[in-house]
Protein backbone atom coordinates (compact mmCIF):
# COMPACT_ATOMS: atom_id res chain seq x y z
CA UNK A 1 0.00 0.00 0.00
CA UNK A 2 1.37 3.88 -0.91
CA UNK A 3 1.91 5.81 2.41
CA UNK A 4 -0.83 8.35 0.99
CA UNK A 5 -3.69 5.77 0.89
CA UNK A 6 -3.34 6.41 4.92
CA UNK A 7 -2.66 9.72 4.94
CA UNK A 8 -5.83 10.73 3.20
CA UNK A 9 -8.01 7.92 5.05
CA UNK A 10 -6.46 9.82 8.71
CA UNK A 11 -7.18 13.23 7.16
CA UNK A 12 -10.92 12.38 6.23
CA UNK A 13 -11.14 10.68 9.48
CA UNK A 14 -9.91 13.60 11.41
CA UNK A 15 -11.84 16.11 9.26
CA UNK A 16 -14.95 14.31 10.11
CA UNK A 17 -13.72 14.74 13.55
CA UNK A 18 -13.60 18.24 13.25
CA UNK A 19 -16.97 18.50 11.48
CA UNK A 20 -18.24 16.98 14.53
CA UNK A 21 -17.15 19.67 17.00
CA UNK A 22 -18.21 22.64 14.94
CA UNK A 23 -21.86 21.02 14.22
CA UNK A 24 -22.91 19.27 17.27
CA UNK A 25 -24.07 20.90 20.80
CA UNK A 26 -23.41 18.22 22.64
CA UNK A 27 -20.74 18.14 24.97
CA UNK A 28 -20.54 14.12 25.13
CA UNK A 29 -20.99 14.14 21.39
CA UNK A 30 -17.64 16.61 20.98
CA UNK A 31 -15.83 15.00 23.44
CA UNK A 32 -16.41 11.91 21.29
CA UNK A 33 -15.59 13.75 18.07
CA UNK A 34 -11.94 14.66 19.89
CA UNK A 35 -11.42 10.84 20.34
CA UNK A 36 -12.05 10.17 16.81
CA UNK A 37 -9.47 12.59 15.85
CA UNK A 38 -6.79 11.23 18.61
CA UNK A 39 -7.38 7.75 16.77
CA UNK A 40 -7.14 9.14 13.26
CA UNK A 41 -3.46 10.34 14.48
CA UNK A 42 -3.07 7.37 16.28
CA UNK A 43 -3.44 5.49 12.57
CA UNK A 44 -1.27 7.85 10.94
CA UNK A 45 1.68 7.41 13.18
CA UNK A 46 1.48 3.57 12.88
CA UNK A 47 1.66 4.05 8.85
CA UNK A 48 4.50 6.05 9.02
CA UNK A 49 6.24 3.58 11.25
CA UNK A 50 5.56 0.35 9.19
CA UNK A 51 6.65 3.01 6.40
CA UNK A 52 9.97 3.68 7.97
CA UNK A 53 10.15 -0.28 8.93
CA UNK A 54 11.05 -0.38 5.17
CA UNK A 55 14.20 1.84 5.14
CA UNK A 56 17.40 1.28 5.47
CA UNK A 57 17.59 2.64 8.69
CA UNK A 58 15.58 0.15 10.14
CA UNK A 59 17.69 -2.77 9.16
CA UNK A 60 20.61 -1.59 11.74
CA UNK A 61 18.45 -0.61 14.53
CA UNK A 62 16.14 -3.36 15.90
CA UNK A 63 13.72 -1.13 17.74
CA UNK A 64 13.58 1.42 15.44
CA UNK A 65 10.15 1.22 14.16
CA UNK A 66 8.41 0.36 17.38
CA UNK A 67 9.50 3.67 18.28
CA UNK A 68 5.94 5.25 17.04
CA UNK A 69 3.78 2.69 18.35
CA UNK A 70 5.34 3.42 21.52
CA UNK A 71 3.99 6.62 21.02
CA UNK A 72 0.89 5.56 20.17
CA UNK A 73 0.77 3.32 23.40
CA UNK A 74 1.41 6.65 24.90
CA UNK A 75 -1.66 8.65 23.37
CA UNK A 76 -3.94 5.95 24.62
CA UNK A 77 -3.00 6.49 28.05
CA UNK A 78 -2.87 9.88 28.09
CA UNK A 79 -6.72 9.88 26.31
CA UNK A 80 -8.19 7.22 28.87
CA UNK A 81 -6.78 9.61 31.92
CA UNK A 82 -8.23 12.98 29.58
CA UNK A 83 -11.59 10.72 29.12
CA UNK A 84 -11.90 9.94 33.18
CA UNK A 85 -11.40 13.42 34.22
CA UNK A 86 -13.62 15.05 31.01
CA UNK A 87 -16.33 12.78 31.94
CA UNK A 88 -16.30 13.95 35.66
CA UNK A 89 -16.51 17.63 34.24
CA UNK A 90 -19.42 16.89 31.84
CA UNK A 91 -21.57 15.49 34.77
CA UNK A 92 -20.54 18.32 36.86
CA UNK A 93 -21.77 20.54 34.69
CA UNK A 94 -24.80 18.68 33.93
CA UNK A 95 -25.73 18.56 37.72
CA UNK A 96 -25.22 22.29 37.53
CA UNK A 97 -27.14 23.34 34.63
CA UNK A 98 -29.31 20.33 34.40
CA UNK A 99 -28.17 20.16 30.21
CA UNK A 100 -25.47 19.33 28.42
CA UNK A 101 -25.57 21.98 25.80
CA UNK A 102 -22.29 24.01 25.53
CA UNK A 103 -24.27 27.01 24.47
CA UNK A 104 -25.25 27.01 27.63
CA UNK A 105 -21.67 27.79 29.08
CA UNK A 106 -21.27 31.17 28.13
CA UNK A 107 -21.31 32.98 31.08
CA UNK A 108 -17.36 34.40 30.41
CA UNK A 109 -18.78 36.33 27.41
CA UNK A 110 -20.39 38.60 29.17
CA UNK B 1 -6.85 -5.32 -6.68
CA UNK B 2 -5.20 -7.22 -4.56
CA UNK B 3 -6.74 -9.23 -1.21
CA UNK B 4 -4.86 -6.34 0.70
CA UNK B 5 -6.36 -3.08 -1.18
CA UNK B 6 -10.25 -4.95 -0.97
CA UNK B 7 -9.57 -5.10 2.88
CA UNK B 8 -8.24 -1.64 3.21
CA UNK B 9 -10.67 -0.32 1.38
CA UNK B 10 -13.44 -1.93 3.21
CA UNK B 11 -11.82 -1.23 6.45
CA UNK B 12 -11.90 2.22 5.18
CA UNK B 13 -15.34 2.80 3.83
CA UNK B 14 -16.31 1.23 7.41
CA UNK B 15 -14.46 3.42 9.34
CA UNK B 16 -15.69 6.65 7.49
CA UNK B 17 -19.27 5.52 7.03
CA UNK B 18 -19.37 4.99 10.98
CA UNK B 19 -17.62 8.30 12.10
CA UNK B 20 -20.47 9.91 9.74
CA UNK B 21 -23.16 7.67 11.24
CA UNK B 22 -21.33 8.80 14.53
CA UNK B 23 -22.05 13.07 13.99
CA UNK B 24 -25.29 12.65 12.17
CA UNK B 25 -27.66 10.45 14.31
CA UNK B 26 -29.73 12.05 16.58
CA UNK B 27 -29.83 9.65 19.67
CA UNK B 28 -26.25 10.26 21.89
CA UNK B 29 -26.27 6.08 22.34
CA UNK B 30 -26.50 5.58 18.42
CA UNK B 31 -23.72 7.92 18.35
CA UNK B 32 -21.49 6.15 20.93
CA UNK B 33 -22.12 2.59 19.19
CA UNK B 34 -21.66 3.96 15.64
CA UNK B 35 -17.59 5.24 17.72
CA UNK B 36 -17.31 1.45 18.68
CA UNK B 37 -17.69 0.77 15.02
CA UNK B 38 -15.23 2.72 14.07
CA UNK B 39 -12.47 1.68 16.74
CA UNK B 40 -12.92 -1.77 15.15
CA UNK B 41 -12.40 -0.78 12.36
CA UNK B 42 -9.41 0.93 13.22
CA UNK B 43 -8.35 -1.88 15.08
CA UNK B 44 -8.84 -3.89 11.74
CA UNK B 45 -6.24 -1.43 10.27
CA UNK B 46 -3.81 -2.23 12.67
CA UNK B 47 -4.07 -5.75 12.10
CA UNK B 48 -3.43 -5.32 8.48
CA UNK B 49 -0.48 -3.42 9.29
CA UNK B 50 1.07 -6.28 11.61
CA UNK B 51 0.49 -3.78 14.48
CA UNK B 52 -1.35 -6.96 16.62
CA UNK B 53 -0.43 -5.36 19.82
CA UNK B 54 -1.68 -1.71 19.34
CA UNK B 55 -4.99 -3.56 17.81
CA UNK B 56 -5.60 -5.36 21.14
CA UNK B 57 -4.69 -2.54 23.42
CA UNK B 58 -7.09 -0.38 21.31
CA UNK B 59 -9.92 -2.58 21.12
CA UNK B 60 -9.62 -3.16 25.14
CA UNK B 61 -9.04 0.50 26.29
CA UNK B 62 -11.27 2.90 23.43
CA UNK B 63 -14.04 0.36 22.01
CA UNK B 64 -14.20 -1.52 25.71
CA UNK B 65 -13.47 1.08 28.47
CA UNK B 66 -13.42 4.40 26.97
CA UNK B 67 -16.77 4.03 25.56
CA UNK B 68 -18.64 1.89 27.89
CA UNK B 69 -17.80 4.70 30.25
CA UNK B 70 -19.56 7.29 27.55
CA UNK B 71 -22.27 5.30 27.09
CA UNK B 72 -22.45 5.30 31.06
CA UNK B 73 -22.56 8.85 31.42
CA UNK B 74 -25.51 9.59 28.20
CA UNK B 75 -27.35 6.94 29.82
CA UNK B 76 -26.98 8.39 33.36
CA UNK B 77 -28.25 11.38 31.76
CA UNK B 78 -31.01 10.20 30.21
CA UNK B 79 -30.04 11.95 26.87
CA UNK B 80 -32.20 10.76 23.67
CA UNK B 81 -33.39 12.24 20.82
CA UNK B 82 -35.96 14.85 21.71
CA UNK B 83 -33.65 16.37 24.44
CA UNK B 84 -30.79 16.44 21.78
CA UNK B 85 -29.78 20.42 21.38
CA UNK B 86 -29.65 21.15 17.83
CA UNK B 87 -27.51 24.32 16.34
CA UNK B 88 -29.14 26.33 13.42
CA UNK B 89 -28.60 25.25 9.91
CA UNK B 90 -26.57 28.47 9.01
CA UNK B 91 -23.93 27.49 11.60
CA UNK B 92 -23.98 23.95 10.73
CA UNK B 93 -23.47 24.48 6.95
CA UNK B 94 -20.44 27.10 8.22
CA UNK B 95 -18.91 24.49 10.16
CA UNK B 96 -19.13 21.66 7.30
CA UNK B 97 -17.39 24.17 4.85
CA UNK B 98 -14.69 24.70 6.64
CA UNK B 99 -14.14 21.84 7.42
CA UNK B 100 -14.08 20.48 4.07
CA UNK B 101 -12.19 23.35 2.95
CA UNK B 102 -9.32 22.38 5.57
CA UNK B 103 -9.78 18.80 3.80
CA UNK B 104 -9.58 19.86 0.10
CA UNK B 105 -6.59 21.67 1.07
CA UNK B 106 -4.68 18.66 2.73
CA UNK B 107 -5.81 16.82 0.08
CA UNK B 108 -4.46 19.00 -2.70
CA UNK B 109 -1.11 19.65 -1.40
CA UNK B 110 -0.77 15.52 -0.70
CA UNK B 111 -1.93 14.50 -4.39
CA UNK B 112 1.28 17.26 -5.51
CA UNK B 113 3.50 14.21 -4.00
CA UNK B 114 5.12 11.98 -6.95
CA UNK B 115 7.64 10.07 -4.41
CA UNK B 116 5.73 6.74 -4.02
CA UNK B 117 6.53 5.72 -0.54
CA UNK B 118 5.39 1.99 0.67
CA UNK B 119 4.19 0.95 3.92
CA UNK B 120 5.12 -2.45 4.93
CA UNK B 121 1.60 -4.62 5.58
CA UNK B 122 1.23 -7.78 6.66
CA UNK B 123 5.21 -8.32 7.50
CA UNK B 124 7.69 -7.30 9.61
CA UNK B 125 8.05 -7.65 13.75
CA UNK B 126 8.03 -4.04 14.96
CA UNK B 127 4.12 -4.51 16.25
CA UNK B 128 4.57 -7.64 17.94
CA UNK B 129 4.27 -7.73 21.84
CA UNK B 130 7.85 -8.59 22.40
CA UNK B 131 9.43 -6.03 20.43
CA UNK B 132 7.50 -3.19 21.76
CA UNK B 133 7.86 -4.87 25.82
CA UNK B 134 11.59 -5.05 25.44
CA UNK B 135 11.74 -1.41 24.00
CA UNK B 136 9.23 -0.07 26.39
CA UNK B 137 11.10 -1.69 29.21
CA UNK B 138 14.59 -0.68 27.77
CA UNK B 139 14.14 2.87 26.42
CA UNK B 140 11.10 4.21 27.49
CA UNK B 141 11.17 2.80 31.16
CA UNK B 142 10.80 6.42 32.81
CA UNK B 143 8.07 7.69 30.86
CA UNK B 144 5.56 4.46 31.70
CA UNK B 145 6.27 4.85 35.25
CA UNK B 146 5.16 9.25 34.95
CA UNK B 147 2.19 7.98 33.20
CA UNK B 148 1.15 5.70 36.47
CA UNK B 149 1.80 9.04 38.08
CA UNK B 150 -0.38 10.72 35.39
CA UNK B 151 -3.37 7.35 36.20
CA UNK B 152 -3.30 7.94 39.83
CA UNK B 153 -3.98 11.72 39.58
CA UNK B 154 -6.30 11.53 36.73
CA UNK B 155 -8.13 9.31 39.13
CA UNK B 156 -7.90 11.52 41.97
CA UNK B 157 -9.11 14.35 39.86
CA UNK B 158 -12.17 12.84 38.71
CA UNK B 159 -13.07 11.54 42.18
CA UNK B 160 -12.88 15.63 43.42
CA UNK B 161 -14.40 17.09 40.57
CA UNK B 162 -17.37 14.64 41.13
CA UNK B 163 -17.40 14.98 44.62
CA UNK B 164 -17.51 18.86 44.29
CA UNK B 165 -20.92 19.13 44.39
CA UNK B 166 -21.50 17.32 47.98
CA UNK B 167 -19.19 19.40 49.83
CA UNK B 168 -21.05 22.34 49.08
CA UNK B 169 -23.95 21.27 50.33
CA UNK B 170 -22.46 20.13 53.55
CA UNK B 171 -21.11 23.61 53.88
Amino acid sequence: MDIKAYIILSLVLFTIGIIGVLVRRNAIIIFMCVELMLNAVNLLLVAFSKMHALSIAAKASANFASDAQIFVFFIMVVAAAEVSVGLAIIVMMYRNVHTVDVNFLNRLKN
Amino acid sequence: MSIIQIIFLLLSVMAVGSALMMITSKNPVNSVLWLIVVFFAISGHYILLNAQFLAIVNIIVYAGAIMVLFLFVVMLMNLNAETEPVKNRRLQLIGITSGGALMLIIVSAISKIDVEQLVQINAGDSGLIKVLGMNLFKNYVLPFEISSVLFLSAMIGAVVIGKKEEIDIKK
